[in-house]
């Protein structure tokens, strides 16, 4: 085992083949395990990835990956919001689900036109988000419940007050679907034709997606507020120590990740189904918290799990017409999640040790400092 | 060693991705359209050998009820009409983008006709017919998805629950009786309304208590038996002694509450008394309303093998034979006569019964 660790001692230099490693181990132990699986079905492994890579390069399914992944992203920053100051917002789910049902019903109504209505939709959407979201903020600060349970509560209300919305006041049945006006033609977002070669066009919002990623950059690692934020979600007392107000920092950041929460049913209310109906996509939120830690919480790394999750998740049809269950599908994911959780720990506890021999050694052999490893 | 560990690995995994690229690159000129593709293939009016593609609602194949229900047309047709059948199952929470591409793919690949389950398929159908006009469409449960080349199978839900409800008014002592809903939408609203008609025609002044388990979008009511115990129970506790389910893969619960209550229940979509799968429960299910799916799904593969699909709506009532109620048991025999009275004013416009 130490022979094992020495090794590893002189990889340390290469920190940052390591850091590329992690994901690559992960992604192969992914495969690894998914191919078991298959073998234990009774089906063909490298059918399937063949199958897989197939669908994954034709232009219509990688528009439709996109389509997904921008929801999914969204709802990762929203989570990712909270994570990164140790708030676990279980409550995105909710959040977004509320409020895509209010900008649904505002859109529909066509108080404005055109553009203005997607703007209001929007508006109105972040709006609920952020008020659903400070609710759980609030109870926190003032009566210390754990926001877990309480954003877990608010779903289910959440859940409740949406139907009840729907079927009591802004109802449409149309055939034996119960959903809110239809948002007039006028106020759709334009898709854009990113992909060539299909018909199919990507949804306006990635580009909301992608700012939101650059501004949840910006925020988290170029603002004070953004310091403040880690510092609270590192060490509470040590932020309190050094003047930050950490009531303030809880509630400003559920409010934003509610905020953000709020747009993650906008691509699909105002770029496909134009409104919220018992067809709504759902469970967005826990994809979400996924995702986030799929990850690790930076913007990159969630842009590609979201990508990969969405991937995977539309091609669970293709994967049928082989006979292979869809069932696969979430098996595949929820190994992902843990290879990379699994990966990265290892490594880091690679580091760590790796570390320790090093100095150690240093300090027992201080006689010949001019080594290789000790220029790290 | 760890060494030649990590290098082995690194081949490994660099000679994986080199694979997936290439088998990558080898995918990419597989770029057929919808509008294109469908006009390849040609309707095989012939008869057998027809490939029939269907798609599920959530749950799918073995959810003991309504899905269940559209499998057993299919492989009936499979057996008599010696069709081929490709089955494709969706998954929660999924968009309308989701249940286009798996109409899609099935009319892609020379699947014809495609059968939707459900009527969350409606918005998807009417959008992929219009792009595969050569192909047949059939959806169950939904007559808002309209086009030359869709045919809506559709139910009187009501009327069959008409007429358990009133069975159950007659079989009730206590004059208090209960319904248990999956989930709170119109379609299960149709199953409330019926039974609630029937058992007021019997017997104006009596109690009904009623409960859905969930609220849309949350529709893990149609599988929750948890969930449909503890409904149930409530209502056998507050004096309750007939119990109608129509909450699909729940109603396994308010069975089990029925039978620990020593009292009855009414099973709903299958005659669920004579199923093996709730064989435990067959004494305390005194009478199924039957929506007749599997017959819907065969008759349009029949019609379809023959060259006589006809687009638009067919409603199964009770006139059809589409809905109707189930004697396994014998548990009703005493009422029947008065039940078949309600079924022949029902039939001949005597009673209309509501929807909502």
């Amino acid at each position: 085992m130490s022979g094992f660790l020495d090794r590893m001692l002189g990889r340390v230099r290469l920190g940052g083949w390591l850091a590329v490693a992690a994901p690559v181990l992960a992604v192969v132990f992914a495969v690894l395990i998914t191919s078991v699986v298959l073998l234990i079905a009774g089906k063909e492994p490298v059918e399937a990835f063949t199958t897989l890579a197939d669908y994954g390069t034709q232009p219509r399914s990688m528009v439709m990956t996109l389509n997904t992944g921008v929801m999914y992203y969204i709802s990762a920053l929203a989570v990712a919001v909270g994570f990164r100051m140790n708030l676990f917002n279980i409550g995105v789910d909710g959040q977004y689900r509320l409020a895509a049902v209010v900008a649904a019903a505002v859109g529909g109504a066509a108080v404005v036109p055109g553009v203005l209505n997607i703007v209001l939709v929007v508006v109105s959407a972040v709006v609920v988000g952020a008020l659903w979201a400070a609710i759980a903020g609030l109870l926190r600060v003032y009566r210390g419940v754990s926001e877990v349970i309480s954003t877990i509560m608010l779903n289910a209300i959440a859940t409740g007050l949406g139907s009840w919305l729907v079927s009591e006041h802004f109802g449409v049945l149309t055939g034996n679907d119960l959903g809110t006006r239809p948002i007039p033609d006028d106020a759709h977002m334009p898709g854009i034709p990113l992909i060539a070669g299909t018909p199919v066009l990507v949804n306006g919002f990635i580009v909301v997606a992608v700012l939101l990623g650059v501004a949840y950059w910006v925020v988290l690692t170029r603002t004070r507020f953004g310091f403040e934020l880690r510092a609270t979600g590192k060490s509470e007392s040590a932020a309190v120590a050094s003047g930050v107000s950490v009531k303030k920092m809880i509630v400003v950041t559920m409010v934003m990740s509610g905020a953000i929460a709020g747009l993650i049913g906008m691509p699909e209310l105002l770029g496909a189904s134009y409104k919220y109906s018992n067809n709504f996509p759902t469970d967005l939120g826990f994809t979400g918290i996924a995702i986030a830690l799929l990850g690790r919480n930076s913007p990159v790394g969630m842009a590609i799990g979201a990508l990969l999750w969405s991937f995977l998740y539309n091609s669970s049809n293709q994967l049928q017409l082989l006979d292979i269950p869809k069932e696969i599908v979430q098996i595949m994911q929820g190994v992902v999640v843990l290879s990379v959780i699994i990966a990265y720990e290892l490594v880091h506890r690679y580091r760590m040790v790796a570390e320790q021999r090093r100095v150690g050694r240093q300090l027992a052999a201080p006689a010949e400092p001019p080594k290789a490893e000790a220029a790290v | 060693m760890l060494r030649n560990r990590v290098s082995k690995l690194a081949a490994t995994t660099m000679g994986g991705v080199l694979l997936m690229a290439a088998a990558a690159c080898g995918g990419g000129d597989d770029t057929t359209t919808g509008a294109t593709a469908g006009a390849s293939s040609a309707p095989a009016e012939a008869g057998g050998g027809a490939k029939v593609g269907l798609a599920y609602d959530i749950g799918g194949r073995g959810d003991g009820s309504f899905n269940d229900a559209a499998a057993k047309g299919l492989d009936q047709a499979v057996s008599e009409l010696k069709v081929e059948k490709k089955e494709l199952e969706a998954t929660a929470g999924e968009t309308d983008a989701q249940k286009e591409e798996r109409l899609r793919l099935l009319a892609n690949g020379g699947y014809n006709p495609v059968i939707a389950v459900g009527f969350a398929y409606s918005g998807s159908v009417a959008k992929v017919a219009k792009e595969f006009p050569d192909v047949k469409f059939a959806i169950v449960d939904d007559d808002a998805a309209k086009g030359d080349n869709i045919s809506n199978l559709m139910f009187a839900e009501e009327q069959g629950s008409f007429l358990v409800g009133a069975a159950a008014a007659l079989k009730s002592e206590k004059g208090n009786i209960g319904f248990v809903g999956g989930v709170d939408v119109p379609l299960i609203h149709k199953f409330e309304a019926g039974f609630e008609a029937g058992a007021k025609a019997v017997k104006p002044d009596i109690k009904i208590q009623s409960k859905y388990l969930t609220q849309p979008p949350d529709f893990g009511g149609f599988g929750d038996p948890a969930k449909g115990k503890t409904a149930a129970q409530g209502m056998y506790d507050a004096g309750a002694d007939v119990v109608y389910q129509a909450a699909g893969g729940s109603g396994a619960g308010v069975f089990e509450a029925a039978k620990a209550a020593k009292a009855s229940a009414i099973g709903v979509d299958s005659d669920q008394a004579a199923l093996p799968a709730y064989a435990d429960f067959k004494d305390v299910i005194i009478t199924s309303m039957i929506k007749k799916v599997d017959v819907a799904v065969f008759d349009f593969l029949k019609n379809f093998t023959t060259g006589t699909v006809k687009p638009g709506p067919t409603v199964y009532d009770l006139k059809a034979g589409g809905v109707d109620y189930s004697t396994t048991g014998g548990k009703i025999d005493d009422i029947k006569p008065k039940i078949d009275e309600y079924k022949q004013k029902i039939i001949g416009g005597e009673i209309s019964v509501p929807t909502s």
